[in-house]
């Protein structure tokens, strides 16, 4: 019963989205004020419905009544809660409703922080952000019911693909989603701004606030996903430009670079109707990451639910929102009249290069992602695009933005003194050049790169900080008074690019210099690596609620003295059968210890395959994201966005 | 389903703990090891997704792995051993797509791309860039501006 209320209600939430996306919209290109007042109200109505929809959902899953088809391919009655919970955005139709549910969310936001929003571009953008409601429910309801029966149903549940069963991967879908999804809104923003015919500076203020929260959900969402990736698969890696990576990498692009442009209109009142196809491409950009997920169409270790079937309709859809919100652009564009122009040096002029080197790469992401399917589909020749392309072709982006990067904030509006400016950096530019070659020198050389990239990450700390010094202009008197004065929005950029210094220097370290030791070990065998000394002690069963382990000890010693005792597990999953490795990692700040177990030999069971990583400096990694998002918070809590702008920190 | 399926067995075949299985013979030489351990970072895992095949327990990346040991033995060098696997299994073996006319649009892409870019930033900005001439501020602007200045200082 409960089951059915949630595709009832589903129902209702779709009808909902076609009377939002219909009637308020009819009511105010023709200025009727009655019409437009169904807005908001249908907003609330409408993720109502949703929640209890998910709820629904997410009651089946928790009871596991494997009545509901969905339910019996996905779970599993030993299933720990936590995977029970998580299994309802970790198939392909709960994903989808999820997905819905956040868009209404973010539109029920929209209509209640957007009170003070002109109406009529406020009815517009709830407008549009429940048309693109509406193809989810339809997509929901057409091709992926997650409420749909079986008859007869089964005694028991196949159970959810182990590797998803893990914290990190329970909660890196809701972030990423949020993140995806929260683009929704700047896109709807920039459509109801093409229908209105205006965008200014208010609109930029009015879409930064969203796309910052956008951007901290997705950067955490990416990240967590990142972490699981390497705590997880077991190969010690952090990222592997996979298709799915590559997905959710170019909306993030796209984002960041909107965010910059975002304050360009804001402060100069110009770069609008980039800025504007920026929104609806940093969209696009999340669609186009839900089709290569969800439609197979590039079949990855990452797109557990996938069918081709569905791919059609979302093709369909990705045509109506993409191509019509472009067409739009075309015809609209040139109502947006530029406003302040800007000198080849100045602060514009580095945030258009920031732009462009953004938008390239996100292009270049996509097209190399495409490519071997693009070739395949012309040619029919297979080829492989793997990660020493992208290695090589976004790097060649990075050192460019990294370098502008470090100068952009400390460039005047309108148009700047290039004397002065090389003058005040060349200071620190020296410093972090010195400062590379002499670690180049002291590491004993290796790798050239490995030292441009810890380089650029030093220029990009040491010209953040010094920034930030001369803003609040340290050394003079009343810096604390100036320290605390400082408007948000200024302090969470110094955050965000600070946080991508550390960060940038974590993968240089972790990319460049970690060492692997892979061998058959017996019990009682040392290894070194990364100045640690292991030895393999023994190995023990365990058993989980749905699993059975082999769990292997190692002493970790240094120098002699004992540290700490890691213990890598080999578990075998009950439903579906599946191995999985859990890897063992001692996290340090100069870098990580890395160990996983992997199989026996067939007779004695006496030597077991070893593999053991050392990764410098991997912890930077995490760290300098956190940093970043810690930098998206703060500017998001900017009084300038509170007044008349949404307060966005929710949730 | 059949999808669903093929999924399952792919991905029972390419994750599980360690590709370099213990029964596996390695190269007596530590060096030539190292050096085969290298290449085979370099070619892919055919049936897995996106994995050399150093990071594949696949039955194909074993067999894989023994070819590029026998070819070390047999005295090639990196680049002899790179060509015999794609001879054999074509350029999709190569985890880095190689530089020749099918895809040097893909390796200059990052390259065009920027180029194309700064010359539309350039187009339009440069019919607009002769209008920016400073005027002088009229006397009214002026008090105006002093006025905000003192209103920013003296909070």
């Amino acid at each position: 019963m409960i089951v059915e209320i949630g595709h009832y209600t589903l129902i209702l939430a779709c009808c909902l989205s076609f009377i939002q996306g219909t009637i308020p919209l009819y009511g105010a290109l023709n200025n009727k004020g009655r019409l437009m007042a169904v807005s908001a109200p249908a907003a609330y109505g409408q993720l109502f419905f949703a929640i209890l929809s998910f709820a629904a959902l997410m009651y089946a899953f928790v009871v596991s009544d494997f009545s509901v088809a969905n339910v019996a391919r996905n779970s599993h009655t030993l299933k720990p809660m936590l995977y029970k919970i998580s299994a309802v955005w970790g198939n392909h139709e709960g994903s989808i409703l999820f997905w819905a549910l956040i868009l209404s969310i973010y539109g029920a936001m929209v209509a209640y922080f957007g009170r003070n929003l002109p109406k009529t571009l406020h009815v517009k953008v709830l407008a549009i952000q429940a048309l693109v409601g509406l193809g989810f429910y339809l997509f929901l309801l057409l091709t992926s019911n997650p409420f749909e029966r079986v008859y007869p149903f089964p005694m028991e549940g196949n159970g959810l693909n182990p590797l998803l069963q893990d914290p990190g991967l329970a909660f890196h879908p809701p972030l990423l989603y949020m993140g995806y999804v929260g683009l929704s809104v700047t896109f709807s923003f920039a459509v109801g701004a093409l229908i209105e015919g205006r965008v200014d500076a208010a609109w930029a203020r009015w879409v930064r606030p969203w796309t910052l929260l956008a951007w901290c959900f997705l950067t955490a969402g990416i990240t967590l996903g990142s972490w699981w990736a390497y705590y997880e698969l077991g190969w010690g890696g952090w990222w592997f430009w996979d298709p799915v990576e590559n997905a959710s990498l170019m909306p993030w692009l796209a984002a960041t670079a909107l965010l910059h442009s975002a304050i360009v209109v804001e402060k100069r009142d110009t770069l609008k109707s980039w800025t504007v196809l920026l929104a609806i491409i940093a969209f696009s950009f999340s669609l186009l990451g839900t089709f290569i997920v969800r439609s197979g169409v590039l079949t990855s270790v990452h797109a557990f639910a996938t069918d081709p079937e569905r791919g059609v309709f979302i093709l369909m859809f990705l045509f109506l929102v993409i191509g019509g919100s472009l067409l739009l652009f075309a015809l609209r564009a040139d109502k947006l009249q530029p406003g302040g122009l800007f000198a080849p040096i100045s602060r514009e002029s580095m945030l258009v290069i920031n732009n462009l080197l953004l938008s390239v790469a996100a292009v270049v992401v996509l097209f190399g992602t495409l490519y071997p399917l693009l070739r395949d589909a012309f040619t029919g020749d297979k080829i492989t695009v793997g990660p020493p392309f992208f290695n090589i072709a976004f790097g060649f982006l990075m050192i460019p933005l990294l370098l502008v990067m470090g100068v952009g904030p400390s460039v005047n509006w309108k148009r700047a003194d290039l004397k002065g400016l090389a003058s005040r950096l060349s200071f620190v530019f020296l410093t972090s050049l010195a400062a590379t070659i002499c670690f180049f020198i002291i590491s004993g050389g290796g790798d050239i790169m490995a030292a441009v990239w810890l380089g650029l990450g030093l220029w990009l700390a040491l010209s953040t900080l010094f920034e930030w010094a001369e803003r609040i202009k340290i050394f003079k008197s009343g810096a604390i008074k100036r320290m605390s004065r400082q408007p948000r929005a200024s302090l969470g950029m110094s955050f965000g690019h600070l946080g991508l210094a550390v960060a940038v220097i974590g993968m240089a370290g972790s990319s460049f210099w970690s060492t692997e030791y892979q061998n058959v070990m017996a019990y009682g065998d040392k290894a070194k690596i990364g100045g640690y000394e292991l030895e393999f002690i023994d190995t023990d069963g365990v058993t989980g609620p749905n699993y059975t382990a082999v769990k292997a000890s190692f002493d970790v010693s240094k120098e002699g003295i004992f540290i700490d005792t890691l213990e890598p597990e080999a578990r075998v999953y009950l439903t579906p059968p599946m191995p999985t490795t859990e890897a063992a990692i001692l996290s340090t700040f100069s870098g990580d210890l890395f160990v996983v177990i992997g199989e026996a030999n067939s007779e004695g069971y006496d030597r077991w395959a070893v593999r053991l990583y050392y990764k410098p400096l991997q912890i930077w990694i995490w760290s300098g994201v956190i940093i970043m998002v810690i930098g998206g918070l703060i500017s998001l809590s900017d009084r300038r966005f509170r007044t008349g702008a949404p307060k966005g920190g929710k949730k | 389903m059949r999808y669903i399926l093929s999924l399952f067995v792919l991905m029972t075949l390419s994750f599980s703990a360690l590709a370099v299985g213990v029964d596996e013979v390695r190269l007596a030489d530590p060096a030539e090891e190292a050096r085969a351990q290298g290449l085979m970072k370099q070619l892919r895992c055919l049936v897995c997704q996106n994995q050399s095949i150093v990071d594949s327990d696949a039955a194909l990346a074993k067999d894989l792995r023994i070819i590029v040991r026998e070819r070390i033995t047999a005295g090639d060098n990196d680049e002899q051993a790179l060509s015999f696997m794609t001879s054999r299994y074509g350029d999709w073996v190569l985890l880095k797509p190689p530089f020749d006319g099918g895809t040097i649009i893909l390796w200059l892409s990052p390259l065009l791309l920027l180029i194309v870019g700064f010359y539309i930033v350039y187009r339009s900005q440069k019919g607009r860039q002769t209008k920016l001439i400073v005027e002088p501020l009229s006397a009214k602007e002026q008090s105006r501006v002093n006025e905000l200045l003192k209103e920013g200082n003296g909070d």
